[in-house]
């Protein structure tokens, strides 16, 4: 693998193979000294034209925590800011010969662009409301943590599928690893023929109870101003999932950030059955392993991945 | 009813009258009901000869060309180019895209008014025109606005546009989505003639849609366009202009449903004719996949079921001619992500050799059907189509059907190079083109040899 620009170019094999060694990287981040020089001298361009907390914070941490050089970019403040294009923000992030850039932009097969324009691997961390793709490995993570396996899990994912990125990557990965996708939403907030993504399509939540995992999306306000919508509260009423909705022995899950009181209650939130901060704990992890697969996991070979030294304890 | 208008403004530099002689060459126009292997001779700029192959003799410093194994066609008329003239001389200009049109064996197009500034009154014209006799290689025909500025809110001054030759009206790029602008609009063709062009778009259910809204757009999570915005506005100005008496032209079809919409209303009785883009013939919006910008254009690229109606309608006659809504872009402004990109793609040079690679070839479309189709772009405003006829004005495309090449290898003649094709390799090479009786266009490497030449040696002329 040379880049990691969605989901749909992924086979099970490959997810697998992240996940085994994002799995051996949960032991090194429970160690004292968290840090391992797989990347030591190695720089890791962190390209964000969108705001982002976890993604960017967990992808920096994930750098670090590998021994890169870091280089955050935002779009607010740099040449981007003064019209620069983004083929030439890329010629001149690559001057510096990264070996890595992650990328997160409003426009869809941006990622894709970079990795037309650039040597060096290119992470899609969301390209307009395409894919996110390390959002949805580490969603299967979280999971396979849980379930073990996701072959013939039922799993609901509720909210705005139109607008939402990870709803596509979760799709193609959730099915890829051999679970059941359901998509639910208000009629107006789920695209034309989503159906062929592999998913079935509800839009009230009576078969909610089916689900294994309820998988909610951020409702994001500024889809008012468009009218998707009838009104907010009818919303809530129709798909906000509270503790009379969700069963204990199903799942709850959420990519951040959470609207308190409009897709989920807060009683849930705080319920043993979300995942909610296990997600973002595993988006650490799932970022190494992003990382190392594109940067070392290659050269290794299919012998799978090299063992994990420490920095104290070389391998 | 149109006689009592002014006559449509085609201009074009002047040039000198051919005298050719193409040798056993096979005429193909279904028009003139010829098919065969013939010597042609234009003389002075007209079919003087039609013979049996061998038996044409060539007047004195007659250009011969030994045609055996070449297809002439009826020069082909694109109603539907736009020269980005005045405005983006960069991406477009009247020299270059006529030159482009030449090379794609068009012996005629029309310029569309979306340019800066937009063509909404006599004076651009006539600029326009008078630039147009000096640089253009084929002759253009220049369409007006439907409203000032393409806004949607004024009328233009449509009848005396039309006294100026103005080709018809469009706000091309834009709908009239206004249903009382066009109502007035169809009023006032009563004073001005010429038809009305029609981009049919619904704003409203476009919304920030990019691509064909379907199962292509749902994976890439980019806004779609569905196919009943074109297909529910047609339906409106077909009423529209049923109401009103009025004539209708309507611009790149790309959904079945509009198929459907325009054969009703003609069977309703409604003046209604119809283009469709060579793009739209061939492709889908399975090419959007790579999200590569050089397929964005509007109306999109829509679904398979879509492509077979649009051919299904060019065959049965639904729909009246093929047009190739070339639309330059820079590069700069193309290489942005799809998202942002501009709309639009070239298609002048590529047009015949994609339709006749894509669906002559195989057999979905006879050679015939689509030598008529491409050669009646005009039709619909009034031109007389070119014919082979003898005792006609030579408007002529003398091509290899044998010959491959690979689009964009030898580079455009267009100033753009925005093609949706590049890298294709097709079939069917256009050799030389006649328009206005003279030679618009030669390939490169095509040699010129006269009839009384002893040698294969081009020789000088005497001087006067």
């Amino acid at each position: 693998m040379n880049h990691l620009l969605s989901i749909a170019d992924l086979s099970r094999g490959d997810i697998e193979r992240i996940m085994a060694v994002a799995e051996s990287f949960g032991e090194v981040v429970e160690r004292d000294i968290k840090k391992v020089p797989t990347l030591r001298g190695r720089t890791v361009v962190n390209l964000f034209y969108e705001s982002s907390t976890r993604t960017s914070s967990s992808f920096e941490l994930a750098a670090k925590r590998l021994s890169a050089d870091l280089v955050n970019v935002r779009s607010s403040g740099s040449a981007i800011d003064k019209g620069e294009s983004l083929r030439d923000t890329i010629a001149t992030l690559s001057a510096y010969d990264p070996a890595a850039i992650v990328i997160r932009a409003p426009w869809a097969g941006a990622a894709a662009i970079v990795a037309r324009h650039t040597t060096a691997s290119v992470v899609n961390a969301g390209d307009g409301k395409h894919e996110h793709p390390s959002q949805a490995l580490l969603d299967v993570y979280t999971l396979r943590r849980r379930l073990g396996s996701l072959d013939g899990a039922d799993i609901w994912i509720v909210g705005d599928v139109l607008h939402s990125r990870v709803a596509r990557s979760n799709i193609h990965a959730f099915t890829r690893m051999g679970a059941r996708v359901t998509v639910c939403g208000p009629p107006t907030l789920i695209p034309r023929d989503v159906e062929a993504l592999g998913c079935e399509v509800r839009y009230d939540l009576d078969g909610l109870s089916d689900a294994d995992v309820i998988y909610t999306l951020r409702m994001q306000h500024e889809r008012m101003g468009d009218s998707f919508l009838p009104s907010m509260r009818e919303y809530v009423a129709n798909y906000q999932i509270d503790s009379r909705r969700l069963h204990p022995r199903q799942l709850l899950m959420h990519p951040g950030p959470v609207n308190r009181g409009v897709e989920l209650s807060a009683e849930v939130i705080e319920s043993p059955q979300a995942l909610i901060t296990e997600q973002v704990a595993a988006g650490l992890v799932v970022r190494m392993a992003i990382l190392y697969e594109l940067l070392s996991g290659g050269r290794q070979g299919a012998a799978g991945p090299a063992p994990v030294p420490t920095v104290e304890q070389p391998a | 009813m149109t006689g009592r208008f002014p006559r449509i403004r085609m201009a074009a530099r002047e040039a000198v009258p051919a005298t050719l002689l193409l040798r056993g060459v096979r005429l193909l126009d279904p028009r003139a009901g010829l098919d065969g292997v013939h010597d042609l001779l234009v003389r002075d700029g007209e079919i003087a000869e039609i013979t049996a192959p061998g038996a044409a003799n060539a007047p004195p410093r007659c250009e011969q060309v030994e045609a055996e194994g070449l297809t002439a066609f009826p020069g082909f008329v694109d109603p539907h180019v736009h020269l980005r003239t005045p405005g983006r001389e960069d991406e477009e200009d009247l020299e270059s895209g006529t030159r482009a049109a030449a090379a794609g064996g068009f012996c005629a197009i029309l310029a569309m008014p979306n340019t800066e500034p937009v063509v909404d009154a006599a004076p651009v014209l006539r600029s326009l025109q008078e630039r147009a006799a000096v640089e253009a290689v084929v002759p253009v025909g220049f369409l007006a606005a439907i409203t000032k500025g393409q806004s949607g809110t004024e009328l233009s001054e449509m009848a005396e546009l039309a006294r100026e030759g103005a080709a018809g009206f469009s706000d091309d790029g834009f709908p009239v989505a206004d249903a009382h602008r066009m109502r007035q609009a169809l009023q006032y063709q009563r004073l001005a003639g010429l038809v009305l062009a029609l981009h049919e778009e619904d704003p409203a259910l476009s919304g920030h849609g990019v691509m064909h809204e379907g199962a292509v757009s749902t994976t890439l999570g980019v806004a779609g366009i569905p196919s009943v915005s074109e297909s529910t506005a047609i339906e409106r100005d077909a009423q529209l202009a049923r109401y009103e008496n009025g004539r209708i032209h309507i611009l790149h079809l790309s959904a079945a449903e509009s198929v459907e919409a325009v054969e009703r209303s003609r069977a309703a009785g409604v003046q209604i004719t119809a283009e469709v883009t060579p793009h739209h013939l061939t492709l889908t919006d399975e090419a959007v996949r790579t999200l590569d910008p050089r397929f964005k254009m509007n109306p999109p690229l829509r679904a398979q079921r879509d492509r077979e109606a649009l051919i299904e309608g060019l065959r049965s006659g639904a729909i009246d001619c093929v047009a190739t809504d070339h639309a330059p872009h820079s590069r700069e402004e193309k290489e942005a992500p799809f998202e942002e990109a501009p709309m639009g793609v070239t298609g002048l040079e590529t047009a015949f050799p994609v339709i006749y690679t894509d669906l002559v070839l195989p057999g979905v479309l006879g050679l015939d059907v689509v030598v008529e189709r491409m050669s009646a772009g005009g039709v619909p405003f009034g031109l007389r189509a070119p014919t082979l006829a003898r005792g006609t004005r030579a408007d002529l495309c003398l091509v290899d059907l044998e010959g491959s090449w690979t689009v964009g290898e030898a580079g455009y003649e267009s100033r753009s190079e925005n093609s949706c094709f590049a890298g294709r390799e097709l079939r069917g090479r256009v050799l030389m083109t006649v328009a206005r009786g003279a030679v618009a266009y030669r390939e490169r490497g095509f040699s010129i040899r006269l009839a009384d030449d002893p040698g294969d040696k081009i020789t000088a002329p005497e001087p006067a």
